[in-house]
């Protein structure tokens, strides 16, 4: 077999395993929980493997490394042909190890995180069929591939967010998720048919005439509609799909929602690998936005504005996956605004940084609430740091990397390469100081979050009784906080490795480089806001102090500017009271012109046909019938008489015979 | 003196009183004899055309009576044979109550 068919035979494998386990838990009988679990978590590491395959061969390519591979999925007519395709290149085989990566840690948490729920098997069933899902949106060569794969992932997030259905907050969660996400993938969607009928194809390549190529581009950017390009468009409505799925502005409200879920789902799904796909897409698709300036204005000032909403938000939550929520809001605002600035590979290793890190804090947070009773508001937990140590240590490290703690940990150089990237765009220093304020609140709402969970004393009887997680669940912990420090190496810019991969050239180790003129400032000045956020916290949360129980001290200073941020904005309370109270009305409206506009019309339509039927039966009944069957009486008096006539009566036929004839014999004497 | 007129009514007479045996008796002998009957009226009326025609001395009325009588014969004959027949096999010579005739 050639090195390319090996190749796109790894790539095939990698979505494959976890399809094929799914398909099979499908079925399977829901007391065989632990060989579910299993299965799932084998599939994972079989398409792990195939991952780490394709990785080495992709840093082996060297620069510019593009393999394609494109079939036909089915033929309509002569000539219009639907071709799907699998792509493998810099962009998408890290993240494909990361997401199949996170997804096997994960999976082996959830053994011992819903070992114990009666529909565990379902549980894996809908993991396994998720992690398929991602898998195939990330080596789509096409983008209704990409499409097809996006729809499914947004399905099982369906299926994971309302997986405790019976709560109705869960059922609610699963909903809003749902329509939230399906309003942006309309964008989505308009944007693929309009870019099929500009371009003719949604191959992203496809030796020169995919969309993604110069060819279709310049097309693309040449042609004007309504005072933007082609392209702007596009790029816009793609751009819309990305931001429902990746929570931006204004679409971020279904993720904190999304938290109803169980929490292996959070970390995996709505942290690490679901939401960052809008951000994949913008990245995947990045000639598309590189063709128009406006398109990348959009995304870049949408990405800021989520970044500091996002930060601002988690100030000010109390439930512990809810801050996290809101801090995975505003992480993946960083990385559209990295997109938007011109920095793409940042943002794609801001999002594997991320993904790594904070699934370590979800599954920390999983991890918190299940040894203290499932507890989940941060203003009752506290001291968990002495009863929790692998806890607390993983999730220190976490919250580190997340914070933006300086030199050892991935999330510092990767919001390094974004603020950089933002400092360097020419069009407006917005984006530049409004992610500097997102480090720097990033930095406290982390801070205060370990404060209030790990540190000081208990404050309430759960908190005072917690444990340790067993070691399934911790194990994961450990490998992900490895990983929040490992990445860091390739992406310095003392050695700017990744950036070579996706970019293409050579990277050079030089440590002087970090002491570069337009580096160090940068550096300085961002791990002085990390260090003053961390300090604003320790100053109002710090262990010490005294305050009233379930109370945030915070709330005392911000006053009402508090209860703005604990009410999210009031952000909801808006879409309730415009878009939902809109569309109930308009349903209202729609349901009492049905019923009484088109209803009466129906209404009045069978009146009529009621009416013309009765009269038709009574025409029927007493016309047609009667005349019908007095024509059969007149058919078989007739047949009567003819009968006697046949009956060889002698007599009769002669007398016939004689009256006849005296008739004619008469007849003619007459005339 | 006789007239063509007179023997023509005798005929008309000779031939109704045939139809009516035919028509009234239920018993086929008789209904020949009826038949028989209405043959002599036309025979009659042969000799009368023939009697008071344009040449009654070429004898051609008479010659065609003698033939109609002869063929007459020989019907009565084949009739006879018949009945005879229809007797024997269905007991009975009612040409209504015969079961071949039957519907």
């Amino acid at each position: 077999m050639t090195e390319t068919a090996t190749l796109f035979l790894a790539l095939a494998l990698i979505p494959l395993p976890p399809l094929a386990a799914a398909a099979v838990l499908l079925f399977m009988p829901g007391r065989l929980r632990r060989p579910a679990g299993a299965i799932a978590v084998v599939a994972q590491a079989l398409a792990l493997f195939a991952s780490g395959t394709v990785l080495v061969r992709v840093v082996a390519g060297g620069d510019g490394f593009r393999e394609v591979l494109n079939f036909t999925w089915f033929q309509l007519g002569a000539e219009t042909v639907v071709p799907l395709g699998l792509l493998v290149d810099a962009t998408n085989a890290p993240v494909l190890l990361m997401v199949s990566l996170v997804g096997l840690l994960v999976f082996i948490y959830s053994i011992a995180y819903m070992g114990g729920d009666p529909r565990a098997v379902r549980f894996f069933c809908f993991l396994s069929f998720f992690s398929a899902a991602m898998l195939g949106l990330l080596v789509a060569n096409s983008l209704l591939l990409l499409f097809i794969c996006w729809e499914l992932v947004g399905l099982a997030s369906y299926l994971l967010i309302g997986f405790w259905f019976q709560k109705p907050a869960a059922a609610r969660a699963a909903r809003k998720a749902f329509i939230v996400t399906r309003i942006g993938d309309l964008g989505l969607f308009l944007g693929m048919i309009w870019l099929y009928r500009e371009a003719g194809t949604l191959l992203f390549y496809d030796g020169g005439a995919g969309v993604l190529e110069t060819a279709v581009l310049g097309g693309l950017a040449a042609g004007a509609a309504g005072g933007m390009t082609a392209a702007t468009a596009i790029a816009l409505l793609l751009f819309i799909g990305a931001a429902g799925k990746s929570g931006q502005v204004p679409f971020h409200v279904w993720l904190p929602d999304a938290m109803e879920g169980p929490t292996p789902v959070s970390a995996l799904i709505h942290a690490a690998t679901m939401v960052a796909a809008g951000v994949f897409l913008v990245a995947r698709a990045y000639p598309l936005f590189e063709a128009s300036a406006t398109a990348l204005s959009v995304v870049a000032w949408v990405g800021a504005a989520t970044a500091l909403l996002g930060a601002c938000i988690a100030v000010a939550q109390r439930e512990i996956k809810r801050i996290l929520a809101y801090s995975t809001v505003s992480q993946l605002g960083f990385m559209m605004l990295s997109l938007g600035v011109g920095g793409p590979v940042a943002a794609l290793f801001h999002l594997l940084a991320h993904a790594f890190f904070k699934a370590l804090l979800f599954l920390g947070a999983g991890s918190v609430s299940h040894g203290c009773g499932e507890e989940k508001d941060v203003l009752r937990m506290g001291g968990l740091g002495r009863r929790m140590p692998l806890t607390f240590a993983c999730y220190g490290i976490g919250m580190m990397a997340l914070a933006g703690f300086p030199f050892f940990f991935s999330g510092f150089w990767s919001k390094e390469a974004i603020l950089h990237a933002a400092q360097a765009w020419p069009v407006s220093p917005g984006p530049f100081w409004i992610a500097l304020a997102a480090t720097f609140l990033t930095a406290f709402y982390m801070s205060r979050q370990m404060l209030l969970v790990f540190f000081g004393r208990a404050r309430s009887e759960a908190a005072a009784q917690a444990h340790e997680s067993p070691r399934l669940m911790t194990a994961p912990l450990v490998i992900l906080a490895a990983l929040s420090v490992l990445p860091l190496v390739v992406a310095t810019p003392a050695w700017p490795w990744f950036e070579a991969l996706v970019r293409g050239g050579e990277a050079q180790w030089a440590l002087s480089r970090l002491l570069a003129p337009e580096v160090w400032p940068l550096l300085a000045g961002s791990i002085l806001l990390v260090g003053a956020g961390v300090g604003l916290a320790w100053w109002i949360y710090h262990p010490g102090r005294r305050e009233a129980a379930g109370r945030d001290p915070l709330e005392d200073r911000l006053g009402a500017g508090h209860r703005v941020l604990a009410e999210e904005l009031y952000w909801d309370r808006t879409y309730d009271f415009t878009v939902v109270r809109a569309c109930r009305w308009s349903g209202r409206l729609a349901a009492a012109l049905d019923r009484w506009i088109w209803g009466g019309a129906v209404a009045l339509a069978a009146a009529l046909a009621r009416l013309f039927s009765a009269l038709a039966d009574r025409l029927d009944r007493r016309g047609l019938n009667h005349g019908f069957d007095l024509g059969c009486a007149g058919l078989r008096a007739g047949g009567i008489g003819l009968h006697r006539a046949h009956r060889g009566q002698l007599h009769f036929l002669l007398t016939t015979l004689g009256v006849g004839a005296v008739g004619l014999l008469l007849l003619l004497a007459w005339l | 003196m006789i007239t063509l007129q007179l023997v023509l009514l005798v005929s008309s007479a000779l031939f109704c009183l045939g139809l009516a045996i035919v028509l009234l008796r239920r018993n086929a002998i008789i209904m020949l004899i009826g038949i028989e009957v209405m043959l002599a009226a036309a025979n009659l009326n042969f000799i009368a055309f023939w009697r008071y025609g344009a040449e009654p001395g070429s004898l051609t009325g008479v010659v065609f009576a003698l033939f109609s009588i002869a063929v007459a014969a020989a019907e009565a004959a084949v009739g006879l044979a018949l009945i005879l027949l229809v007797y024997r096999h269905f007991r009975t010579i009612d040409p209504g109550r015969l079961p071949v005739a039957h519907d």
